[in-house]
């Protein structure tokens, strides 16, 4: 598949208007958002981020300790981030990162203090309502030392059926000793194009655990996040969950770079293909001992598509630990058969089975949430069988 | 509850069943016995429906409907319920989600049943991940709890479990073949009766599960033939002086 031309979206003249609350959006919208993880109570949440087509609409902290900006304000305020803006992404990389080198309609700029534990999650949404249009954002999300944050994050159209692109950068520091789950959930239309570029930098102790979910079609989606293992005991896990129904055309994956001694990392992707095509890659790093990494890929093609699975292990040292497993299968019959024997038919031992092989439980997610996940789950299957 | 007529069956072009006749009534327990490799478990997974088991000749016919060829969960969905022997992982199925699942419409306490077994810290593993065989033992025999069959099938229970589970097991089999063995004010006098009504069909080799549960009748397979009926213990009794020889020339007899 030939990747998108960002000419084609219109990268001006959408700015949404502010809104005062998350309740002013209309019902339609709401739904949207609460599929990608947002919650409009903002019950359970230490703030709240929503950037809509080309301009921030809201944005709002609930807890001290937590930072949460528009990404302009934020370089108004701190002299430009000299520090952090632009520092593990190269703006020259490619046509989307020249993009947002040129255009930048906002992003967020989310911080959690030295020492901060902020146990409920910030919540944000990168919303994307007028046809046609190119979003361009840059993000940029810091966690200072000893600090603890959970960021769920959801990208979403208004209308599955409208075109669009999104173009965002993501730079991620954690530092010494500190800790980020950082949850995303996509939720695109079957005519948009996604080309996220993210990178970030583990500190020392410091950990970095991401979740990704993608159940709803996306006509094209390349990313391949980038987190590098700069200090001693650092530690990076993916877990990913991804269904590529037809019309969706995938290529991600995920890639450690373990500079560091002791450093750990997992990446751990599902896949289900129904029709689309998932080029789901993975790439662990090592250069330093001792450092141990385990990369798995597993797909299952339920009702057609393609899957194609690049696991790569690159060790430039004696005595790393670095092992990957890829599996592209089929349900087993001996396990529909048993759940059958329990009085479930087919239908509902097979999507009992998916249900399980995708495990968003692993996730540990807020109970809500894992409703949206499960419930959208339930409806991608109507491709599946 | 349970008529098998001249039951032939085939797994590819071996016939491992050849012509089983067997009848089990209501609240009846029926044990068998057999060599290895003689057809009980192709018996027990054929009843279920399950596997490459091809009938190729015969019929089943349980409480009146004839399940021959009826899909694994309509057998279940009647009441057939089996304990499997060597059951598949299912990843990323919690016990806890599955005992639930073996209810359907009716709500399971799935923490209390789960304390009869022993078994109320293995709720949120993944089904079988890594469980030793008395652990399958337990995890079965609490689905089949929570799923309330009218036929227990039973591959040998007491295979890879410790004395002390054997009572544990035992027991359990024995409540949900004959009734509860504690009065249950939970209970309406419906299911009480219906528990009374469960049949079972066993398969054992060392006869550890006899202890525990009134068993009617028993019989040997063997080679694919049923043969030799009689009272459960006398069989094993006459098994452990003469092996499985006699059976041998009972059938020639009854096939002569
Ligand atoms: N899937 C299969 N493919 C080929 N042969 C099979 C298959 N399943 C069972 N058999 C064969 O059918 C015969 C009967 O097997 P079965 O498992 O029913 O024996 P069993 O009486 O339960 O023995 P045991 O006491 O050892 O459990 C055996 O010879 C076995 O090897
Ligand atoms: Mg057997």
């Amino acid at each position: 598949m030939k990747p998108i031309s960002l000419d084609n979206f219109e990268f001006t003249g959408h700015e949404a208007a502010k809104l005062g609350d998350l309740h002013a959006l209309d019902a339609h919208d709401r739904e949207q958002l609460l599929m990608s993880g947002v919650d409009v109570e903002e019950q359970g949440r230490s703030g709240s981020f929503l950037h809509m087509d080309h301009s921030g609409a809201y944005c709002k902290t609930n807890r001290p300790g937590v930072e949460i900006l528009n990404i302009k304000d934020a370089l108004k305020k701190y002299d430009g981030l000299p520090e952090y803006f632009w520092k593990l992404v190269d703006p020259e990389k490619d046509e989307a990162t020249r993009k947002a080198r040129d255009v930048l309609h906002g992003g967020y700029f989310i911080r959690a203090e030295k020492g901060a534990k902020i146990e409920e999650p910030v919540q944000s949404c990168l919303f994307i309502k007028a046809n046609k249009a190119g979003q361009s954002v840059h993000n940029i999300v810091i966690v200072e030392e000893g600090a603890e944050l959970h960021i769920i994050t959801g990208c979403a159209v208004s209308h599955q059926t409208q075109e669009s692109a999104h173009v965002g950068i993501s730079e991620f520091y954690v530092k010494k000793g500190g800790k980020l789950t950082f949850t995303m959930i996509h939720n695109w239309g079957e005519n948009v194009a996604v080309v996220p570029r993210s990178a970030g930098y583990v500190e020392e102790g410091g950990q970095f655990l991401n979740n990704y979910v993608l159940l709803r079609p996306v006509k094209y989606l390349q990313m391949y996040p980038t987190i590098t293992l700069g200090g001693t005991g650092a530690v990076a896990r993916f877990n990913s969950v991804v269904v590529a129904p037809k019309g969706s055309y995938l290529d991600m994956g995920n890639r450690v770079i373990m500079n560091a001694p002791d450093t750990r990392c997992e990446i751990i992707a599902r896949t289900i293909a129904s029709g689309g095509t998932i080029i789901n890659r993975g790439h662990i790093k090592a250069g330093q001992v001792p450092a141990k990494g385990h990369l798995e890929c597993k797909g299952l093609i339920l009702g057609g598509g393609v899957i194609h699975a690049i696991p790569e292990l690159e060790a430039t040292v004696e005595g790393v630990e670095l092992s990957h497993e890829a599996a592209v299968g089929k349900i087993a019959r001996r396990e529909i058969e048993y759940l059958m024997a329990r009085g479930l038919d087919e239908d509902e031992a097979t999507s009992t089975i998916v249900r399980g092989f995708l495990n968003v439980d692993i996730m540990g997610l807020p109970d809500k949430l894992k409703q949206v996940i499960d419930k959208t789950i339930a409806e991608s299957q109507k491709d599946m069988f | 509850m349970l008529h098998i007529e001249n039951l032939h069956v085939k797994i590819g072009e071996r016939e491992v069943l050849k012509g089983i006749d067997l009848h089990i009534n209501p609240g009846e327990t029926f044990i068998l016995f057999g060599p290895n490799g003689s057809g009980k478990t192709s018996l027990l997974m054929t009843l279920m429906g399950l596997g490459d088991y091809a009938v190729t000749k015969g019929r089943i016919i349980f409480k009146g409907t004839d399940i021959t060829y009826a899909p694994t969960y309509e057998r279940a969905r009647l009441g057939v319920g089996m304990s499997f022997q060597r059951p598949p992982t299912i990843h990323g199925l919690p016990v806890r989600h599955l005992v639930r699942m073996c209810g359907r419409e009716r709500e399971v306490p799935v923490e209390r049943l789960a304390r009869r077994v022993n078994f109320d810290q293995f709720l949120e593993r993944d089904v079988n991940a890594g469980f030793s065989g008395g652990e399958i033992k337990r995890s079965e025999l609490l689905q089949l709890m929570a799923q309330q069959p009218s036929l227990v099938l039973f591959d040998e229970p007491e295979s890879g479990v410790d004395l002390e589970n054997m009572a544990l097991i035992g027991r359990e089999v024995r409540s949900l073949l004959q009734g509860e063995d504690t009065p249950r004010p939970d209970k309406s006098l419906e299911e009480l009766k219906r528990a009374r009504a469960t049949s079972g069909l066993i398969i054992t080799h060392t006869g550890y599960i006899l202890d525990y549960i009134n068993a009617d009748r028993g019989q040997v397979l063997y080679n694919g033939h049923l043969c030799c009926e009689a009272r459960p213990r006398d069989i094993l009794e006459h098994i452990r002086k003469f092996g499985y020889q006699e059976c041998v020339r009972c059938l020639d007899n009854a096939l002569a």
